[in-house]
């Protein structure tokens, strides 16, 4: 894949009543916007598990977004707080473990925001974009030849 | 972690829907795709999926191919998950074997670029593959409905839909803020465009709540929290104090003529402050209650605790007055309730070139509404502030605070007719010339461009134009002493000064100012505006997000009249339906403890806002209460130790669909 | 004749063996039971004796310590070849462990920190350790060190876990047992208890209903409560996250979990899941609150992933 024709990956996780219905509402009013992000429907952004964020970037996902609903509006009252907590902590592990600070968002996008979500998401993958691939490396590692070490 | 299940045998079906998404997407390449996949026994790409020939298609590759698991690829499953699903399971298949693509909303109709949008398309396809064979037969739970209905909110839709309930044999529980019902429609004179007396048609509605057997009323309350959930909601309701108890009150109305204050001497907030009213009054003299209220801020009782209490000796052995009466809180327990909150006027003073609040002879729609109405505050008379000059000459300006970069950006629907029978009305009481300044008329519905017609024969002006601003600087003396209206007429092509008595202001219509917090307590959605919003705007107008809370009138958005009645009986049958059904069957995505592996560890307790989870004492161990669970999946996510699941959403269903999006094809 | 067992250590401290000596009198009764074809720290074997064995002629190879270096690599590979069951013991076999830690540097970042940065270490000379070296027609060559840490699994099959910094003598004694007896649990078993510690805790009963924290604190900054639920004190105790079988050996001694024996079978990324769990507790629904009393655990990556950096997800820092 050569730099100038580079397509980010993004993986989308989206709260069933909010961000999830605001894509379905920037279809319906025919908006138009990038198609790197792949939506993985949740209930809740609550359901989303740190777990499910660390494994897009390993497998591949140069960034990833998060949509909930916006604060006092969780559709089950609280799950967007607990998402928040969750993703306040997970982004200072994102930081120290060098993946840049725009590949990881969140963002609260209600029902009614579609145009929202099509600027989001043309945001997103500018921004990561002109970050380039993350190519994250998956576990092998050849052991190198023998091979001078000096400093 | 995946069990390698050579039984499993998956159908995908990828939708055309005509050329929503063929355009875009190459839905044969996508299903070809699909056919390659590990586990898919069928892949087939067509024109409706959601046709009854669509829906045939899978049901016949289920039985011939023995499919045990479906994926559909078309819209969004907001819009048909329930139609495949019950497809699937007329196939005799668990309907929770099936999961959706939405390559529609999400796809085709938001990409341009064919080849980007058709590999979206195959990788969301790939994740639903990898997840469906891992998904598992569920069943839906059953809640009992409480047939008790709260409606919320007491104008024309409160009243419509609590009386077609209340006839239908259901018990309503009725609450309303104001100390009457009626909303809005009582305050109009007459209505568009067949002009009936608004309080003609209404207050035989209201009284007929209020004598209703079914129907339990509340003014003067305040929904004060909404716990549960569909079919069993719990209510609390804050009765606010009167000062005169309801149940002793018999409407004689002798307190009000024995208050100390001789004169009626405070602003009338139901003539929209052109009245006045004493401390103790009744709000019209049809309201419903007909027991008036005391009102704290201005008897001199509360004040001083020095008035003479002229009021008590009226009242008599009757004792229906005490000052020492507190507000209650009732506690109910509903199983649907329906919204009915309604909107407010926009205020004039926003658009400050109108004049409103600084010139006297300015005057708002409903203020105009009062003026006209032989119960209002000059009996009809139409007159000027001063009490009694009669306008020779009245201009009305449409869409004030509607249609407007600066205020409200929607359409209020409802003021180019009002304003048109506004101008009747004033032609009628003051034969005034009459001009109307309006962006465009707008008058689609029945017999509405009749009347447009009917008042351009009655001789009414109409400029087309908007108007910069209302003025009393005068350009030559014969506009001294008068309000200028300064305006473009872009039909003549000419700016016009237009000198006249009187400035009415159509004002829009627009959210209640806490209509954020009602949408939060009744856990609903609002759209952009504020209003509330609807489930789908074509085919669920009247639900809500949450089941069992459904919308009526102008809460949702401006309506007129008849739109609001018709939509407060949508609404009822809506709650009528859950009711008769007798229960609700909840959808089985809720949350479990695996038993075996939980360390009781209590982190999931205080995730669940529905204090679903408890601690049970003799094992130790967490337990979902599935009944209360809502399926928010947030203990799930918690769950330290991957102890608590959540059906339809596991783990390991979700990095299978996540790990399936991002194989690079 | 007895079953062949070989112990062998990659990179690792060497508490494992300790952990192995622990087992005390009744390592007499395992060398009894055994015939120790392999053990570095104790016996003096070489590698081609090992070299010199058939296939599978040993029974099990318990090997501890991560892999981070050609020769360790190489061992293992061959411990493999010999070996019909090989044992993954130990926290950094497992999951990395503490010198997993390293994968938040690089080679050159290692060496750097060792050979010059350190305030303890003298080389005015600059001088770097050499994987070959020619001296007087000889030719002398180290180890390469990687620039990854891997846990023994991502180099080699592994048939058995066994978890722990250091995994306890018991586990060990139980799974000699379970070889000997041939009652072994199906392949890739984490041989210890598959629920969180929690549920073994001295202190479960003192565990709030609805446990949440407004405050975080580190053990030097409190007088620890010996008998208060630790979470509850506000201090970062990993035990509800981390597999149980260790005998809260940690709470005993008045210290909160830090997470050696790595996660339940049910979860897939220990740090990751660990971190939704108490970030979750967090008791605040405000941005800046909830950020502040995060604020209160330092370097949230070392502590999540302190013992499975190489095991997660993400392996290691992008550098």
């Amino acid at each position: 894949m050569s730099e100038a024709k580079f397509e980010p990956r993004i993986v989308a996780f989206f709260c069933n009543w909010c961000t999830y219905l605001a894509a379905d509402l920037a279809g319906i009013s025919r908006m138009k916007y990038p198609p790197n992000a792949r939506v993985i429907r949740v209930m809740c952004s609550g359901r989303i598990d740190p777990q499910f964020i660390v494994k897009a970037f390993a497998n591949g996902a140069d960034g990833v977004l998060i949509g909930g609903c916006h604060p006092g509006d969780c559709h089950y009252q609280e799950g967007n707080y607990k998402c928040l907590r969750r993703f306040t902590l997970l982004k200072r592990v994102i930081q120290e473990m060098g993946i840049e600070d725009e590949r990881l968002r969140l963002e609260w996008i209600s029902a009614a925001e579609g145009d929202r979500l099509r600027t989001v998401m043309f945001d997103m993958v500018e921004k990561v974009r002109a970050l380039g691939p993350l190519n994250w490396k998956p576990a092998e590692e050849k052991a190198p030849v023998a091979e001078e070490v000096t400093a | 972690m995946r069990e390698s299940n050579g039984a499993v045998r998956v159908g995908v079906y990828v939708c055309h829907c005509g050329s929503n998404i063929g355009a875009i997407v190459d839905c044969k390449a996508v299903a070809e795709y699909a056919a390659g996949l590990l586990h898919v026994a069928v892949a087939r790409d067509y024109k409706y999926m959601c046709s009854d020939p669509g829906q045939e298609l899978i049901q016949k590759d289920i039985e011939e191919h023995k499919l045990n698991r479906i994926v559909v690829a078309s819209c969004s499953p907001h819009l048909h998950e329930n139609t495949f699903r019950v497809a699937t399971a007329k196939a005799g298949l668990n309907p929770y074997y099936l999961t959706m693509v939405n390559i529609r909303e999400h796809d085709s109709w938001v990409h341009t670029d064919r080849a980007a949008a058709t590999e979206k398309a195959k990788d969301l396809v790939r994740g639903a593959v990898r997840r469906v064979v891992l998904q598992r037969p569920l069943e839906k739970g059953r809640v009992p409905i409480d047939p008790k209905v709260l409606v919320v909110g007491g104008g024309i839709a409160g009243i419509h839909a609590a009386l077609t309930l209340a006839n239908a044999g259901k018990k309503v529980y009725l609450v309303e803020r104001e100390p009457t019902i009626g909303g809005h429609m009582a305050m109009f004179d007459k209505t568009f465009p067949t002009l009936d007396c608004a309080a003609c048609i209404l207050t035989p509605k209201m009284s007929t709540v209020k004598n209703h057997p079914n129907i339990t009323l509340w003014t003067y309350s305040e929904v004060e929290s909404v716990s549960g959930y569909v079919g069993n909601y719990d209510v609390k309701v804050r009765r606010r104090t009167r000062y005169i108890n309801e149940d002793l009150c018999s409407g004689c109305q002798e307190c009000i003529a024995a208050c100390v204050f001789k004169e009626p001497k405070f602003p009338d907030e139901f003539n929209q402050r052109l009245g006045k009213r004493k401390p103790i009054y009744l709000p019209f003299p049809q309201a419903v209650p007909q027991t008036p209220v005391i009102d704290p801020e201005t008897c001199i009782e509360f004040k001083t605790g020095k008035c003479k209490k002229t009021c008590l000796e009226a009242c008599a052995d009757r004792h229906a007055i005490d000052f020492k009466l507190t507000d209650t809180v009732e506690e109910i327990r509903v199983g649907t309730i329906i919204v009915c909150t309604g909107f407010q006027a926009y205020d004039a003073r926003r658009s400050p070139q109108f004049g409103y609040g600084i010139y006297p002879n300015v005057y708002t729609s409903l203020e105009i509404e009062r003026l006209v109405n032989a119960a209002g505050p000059t009996a009809g008379e139409v007159v000027l502030r001063d009490g009694k000059t009669v306008p020779r000459s009245i201009g009305i300006i449409h869409c004030v605070g509607s249609r407007d970069e600066n205020a409200n950006r929607w359409c209020s629907r409802v003021c180019c007719m009002y304003s048109l029978k506004l101008a009747h009305l004033l032609k009628e009481h003051t034969d005034a010339e009459i001009f109307n300044f309006y962006i465009d008329m707008r008058t689609p519905g029945k017999s509405f461009e009749e009347f447009y017609q009917r008042l351009l024969n009655e001789g009414v002006h109409f400029i087309r134009g908007k108007v910069a601003e209302v003025t009393d600087w005068a350009a030559d003396p014969s506009e001294e002493g008068k309000l200028v209206l300064r305006v473009e007429d872009t039909l003549l092509g000419v700016v016009r000064r237009i000198p006249v008595d009187m400035v009415v202001l159509s004002v829009g219509l627009e959210p209640h100012a806490d209509a954020q917090d009602v949408r939060r307590m009744f856990n609903m959605t609002c759209s952009n505006e504020g209003f509330f919003l609807e489930r789908h705007p074509k085919l669920a107008p009247v639900n809500t997000f949450t089941d069992g809370v459904f919308l009526a009138g102008c809460c949702q958005g401006p309506k007129d009249i008849p739109d609001t009645v018709a939509q407060a009986g949508a609404a009822a049958a809506e709650a009528m339906a859950l009711i008769d059904a007798g229960y609700v069957e909840q959808e089985p995505n809720v949350a479990y403890v695996i038993e075996e592996d939980c360390s009781g560890c209590k982190t999931c307790i205080p995730m669940c806002p529905y204090s679903a989870i408890t601690f049970r004492e003799q094992d130790k161990k967490a337990e979902v209460n599935a009944v209360l669970c809502k399926g928010c999946g947030t203990c799930v996510a918690a769950c330290p130790s991957g102890s608590i699941q959540q059906r339809l959403f596991e783990d390991d269903e979700l990095f299978e669909e996540l790990e399936g999006v991002l194989i690079h094809a | 004749m007895k079953p062949k067992v070989a112990f062998y250590w990659c990179a690792s401290c060497g508490g494992c063996e300790e952990s192995s000596v622990d087992l005390g009198e009744a390592l007499l009764d395992v060398a009894e039971a055994i015939d120790i074809v392999l053990w570095p720290v104790a016996l003096d074997f070489k590698k081609h004796h090992i070299e010199a064995m058939a296939d599978g002629e040993i029974v099990a190879a318990f090997i501890n310590g991560a892999v981070r270096s050609s020769e360790q690599e190489e061992w293992v590979h061959l411990l493999r070849k010999k070996s019909q069951v090989v044992i993954a013991f130990g926290s950094c076999a497992q999951l990395g462990g503490i010198p997993g830690l390293a994968n938040f540097f690089n080679r050159a970042g290692v060496l750097e920190a060792a050979y010059r940065e350190s305030p303890s270490t003298v080389n005015p000379n600059g001088v770097f350790p050499q994987t070959v070296h020619k001296d007087n027609g000889f030719t002398l060559t180290l180890p390469v060190l990687h620039d990854t840490v891997r846990t023994l699994d991502q180099v080699i099959d592994v048939d058995y876990y066994i978890p722990g910094c250091p995994p306890t003598p018991q586990l060990l004694a139980d799974a000699v047992q379970a070889l000997l007896s041939g009652k072994l649990p199906p392949k890739g078993a984490v041989l210890a208890p598959d629920h969180a510690l929690c549920k073994d805790c001295p202190r479960r009963d003192t565990k709030p209903e609805k446990p949440m924290i407004s405050e975080f604190k580190r053990p030097h900054e409190v007088v620890i409560d010996q008998t208060q639920c630790l979470l509850n004190q506000g201090l970062l105790c990993l035990g509800p996250a981390t597999r149980s079988g260790c005998g809260a050996l940690c709470i005993e001694g008045n210290m909160p979990c830090t997470g050696c024996f790595g996660p339940t079978s049910r979860v897939r990324d220990y740090g990751a899941k660990a971190l939704s769990a108490i970030a979750s507790m967090a008791d605040s629904n405000d941005d800046a609150e909830i950020a502040a009393i995060l604020s209160k655990i330092p370097d949230p990556a070392g502590t999540f992933y302190r013992y499975s950096l190489p095991a997660s997800a993400l392996q290691r820092k992008k550098l």
